[in-house]
């Protein structure tokens, strides 16, 4: 796997490399006290870093190029994964992947958003930006779950919808609200885990569920920072503060009861480790499909309903 | 995303209000003419000449649709709380509060019950005036408590969109309204209760991509902007121009996503007529 590293991630990065230098000679030079005080210092470091992270910063966790996308999870977490294609209209929508899978013992839906990795495969995705037959194609694969009783999982990695020509042609809004309508009333568990970068109704359009969980570093919001600052201070310049005002990290949403649990990700961030990632996803999802299979299909739906009814702030 | 920048977007030269100097007087944005305020009233704010129509606000809707005096607002009370303390180059505590001061209106949304020719309905309508129509807390709150009047009541929900999209200041907040609309439309749908929806200039972003195409019945007013992305963001994005009437009523039309285009003038009948074919 390429390493990226972030401009907040040098210091620690130079400091680790260096210390992989010294370990080779620790058998001939006696360095091992040395050694020793680098590793406390890399580890204060790191530990002071990652406790104060600002929402910029974990922004730029959440679009981490390493980080673990939608497949990734999927070959960790499933066994058995039966990728289907296409919206039955018009094509299939590489930006949004699913299909059958299996969980332990159950058996699931899992459907999200997939970047590339590289330029070619982003190109290839789209760089996650879903058009309306990414959106159809998700409700039909959530209609043939809905269809043979298997709980849906959808993760969420969008930098937004796709605001292109054939796009608008094709409807992309109706595509998007269609999916929030339909998926309010579906007669099946629906787990929704925001993965990296969940930008606006793109994101929304697999995003009504009846368990939000959200990955520590994740960003959610009506808007990006960059065009929030662009649109606000007329300027690309503020995206610190834009990301700042928007509240939109996953403590944030926690706070703002938008979402129900935030799932911990490996010391560092996803990127670390894609295996332990994944592990920590699927512990929590199974504890959740556990409590959700439970519970009848019209008391679902009448929760979901529900639980979005009671976002919202405002006075009267 | 992408959509927010409806908002500045929409303050294009064919749609700024041109006042003459005595202020009696407009300029249709379009062709031009010279029209008399009171005309342009009697006209229901569309031009003489070329059928213009100009962007009015929740009353003139109110008085255009529904039946004197029959309109009895709901929740006309509720604001925004500032959920996240937003600040951008001004407080948006501060923003509410002086468009609130000066418009008269308490948000981007009045909602309430009324008749159309004797017909109870549950009736919404959004101003762009306010913050761009955006949607906020209030508005989802607003639209859902009215959805659920229309299920209680069982009347027939019309809702006139005007909007931006979601409101930016709001955060997620304002995203998970889509969500809230939505999932309370679920309710009418089964309830078998007949949801049109009236697109008017501009409907754009979260709006569009939830209540707004949701409808049973879509009517749009003539070359009223409709779309999710807003034509910049596209234009940047493709590098190229667009085409001529680009997400226009009558370009939705086309691709089917509207049922009826309908002046100003039809309006009422329209929404009139098509309810008591489903009823
Ligand atoms: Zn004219």
């Amino acid at each position: 796997m390429a390493k990226a590293i972030l401009e907040f991630e040098k210091p620690i990065a130079e400091l680790e490399a260096k210390l992989n230098e010294m370990r080779q000679y620790s058998g001939s030079l006696n360095i091992e006290k040395e050694i020793f005080t680098i590793e406390n210092k890399v580890r204060l470091l790191k530990e002071e870093l990652y406790k104060g992270l600002t929402r910029w910063q974990r922004v730029q966790l959440a679009r981490h190029p390493d980080r673990p996308f939608t497949l990734d999870y999927i070959y960790e977490m499933t066994n058995n994964f039966v990728e289907l294609h296409g919206d039955r209209q018009v094509k299939d929508d590489k930006a949004i992947v699913g299909g059958f899978a299996q969980i332990d013992d159950y058996k699931v839906m899992i459907i999200g958003h997939q970047k590339g990795r590289d330029t070619k495969t982003n190109v290839y995705r789209n760089f996650g930006m879903a058009n309306p037959e990414g959106y159809r194609k998700a409700l039909r694969l959530m209609k043939l779950a809905e269809k043979f009783d298997k709980p849906v999982i959808t993760l969420i990695d969008t930098p937004g919808a796709f605001p292109g020509l054939e796009a608008e042609e094709r409807g992309q809004a109706e595509a998007i609200a269609r999916n929030l309508f339909e998926m309010s009333k579906l007669r099946v568990p629906i787990i929704v885990v925001i993965i990296g970068e969940g930008a606006s109704g793109g994101a929304l359009g697999l995003g009504v569920g009846d368990r939000i969980l959200m990955l520590e570093n994740c960003w959610y919001s009506v808007i990006s920072p960059e065009s929030c600052s662009s649109i606000l201070w007329r300027s690309w310049d503020f995206k610190e503060q834009a990301a700042e005002a928007l509240k939109l990290t996953a403590p944030d949403l926690l706070e703002q009861k938008l979402i129900d649990r935030i799932v911990p990700e490996p010391f560092g961030g996803a990127h670390k480790d894609h295996k332990e990632a994944a592990g920590l996803l699927k512990e929590v999802i199974l504890e959740e499909l556990a409590l959700l299979v439970k519970i009848k299909p019209d008391k679902l739906i009448d929760q979901r309903i529900d639980k979005f009814g009671r976002m919202g702030a405002f006075e009267e | 995303m992408a959509w927010f920048s409806r908002n500045k977007e929409n303050i294009s030269p064919d749609t700024q209000k041109k006042e003459l100097p005595d202020g009696q007087w407009e300029k249709c944005p379009d062709c031009g003419e010279i029209i008399h305020k009171k005309q342009l009233g009697n006209n229901l704010w569309t031009c003489i000449k070329c059928n213009y129509h100009f962007r009015i606000g929740s009353a003139e809707y109110i008085n255009i649709l529904l039946d004197e005096g029959s309109f009895k607002e709901l929740d006309k009370k509720m604001r925004s709380a500032d959920p996240l303390e937003f600040t951008d180059t001004k407080k948006y505590s501060e923003r509410i509060q002086a468009t609130i001061k000066k418009l008269g209106l308490n948000d981007a949304v009045r909602t309430g019950t009324g008749k159309i020719n004797n017909m109870d309905v549950a009736f919404g309508c959004m101003d762009f005036k306010f913050i761009g129509g955006s949607m906020g807390s209030v508005v989802g709150e607003k639209l859902a408590r009215l959805i659920d009047k229309a299920v209680k009541n069982k009347i027939p929900l019309i809702i006139i969109s005007q909007s931006g999209g979601a409101r930016m200041m709001e955060g997620a907040f304002s995203l998970m309204q889509m969500a809230k609309t939505s999932a309370r439309l679920t309710r009418l749908h089964e309830a078998k209760i007949p949801y049109i929806s009236v697109l008017t200039d501009p409907t754009t972003g979260g709006t569009t991509a939830s209540y707004a195409m949701l409808g049973d019945i879509h009517i749009a007013e003539p070359r009223a902007l409709i779309g999710f992305a807003g034509p910049r963001v596209i234009k940047q994005t493709i590098g190229k121009d667009l085409p001529e009437g680009f997400q226009r009523s009558e370009f939705l039309l086309e691709h089917g996503f509207v049922d009826i285009v309908s002046h100003r003038k039809e309006l009422k009948n329209n929404i009139y007529n098509v309810l008591s074919l489903m009823s």
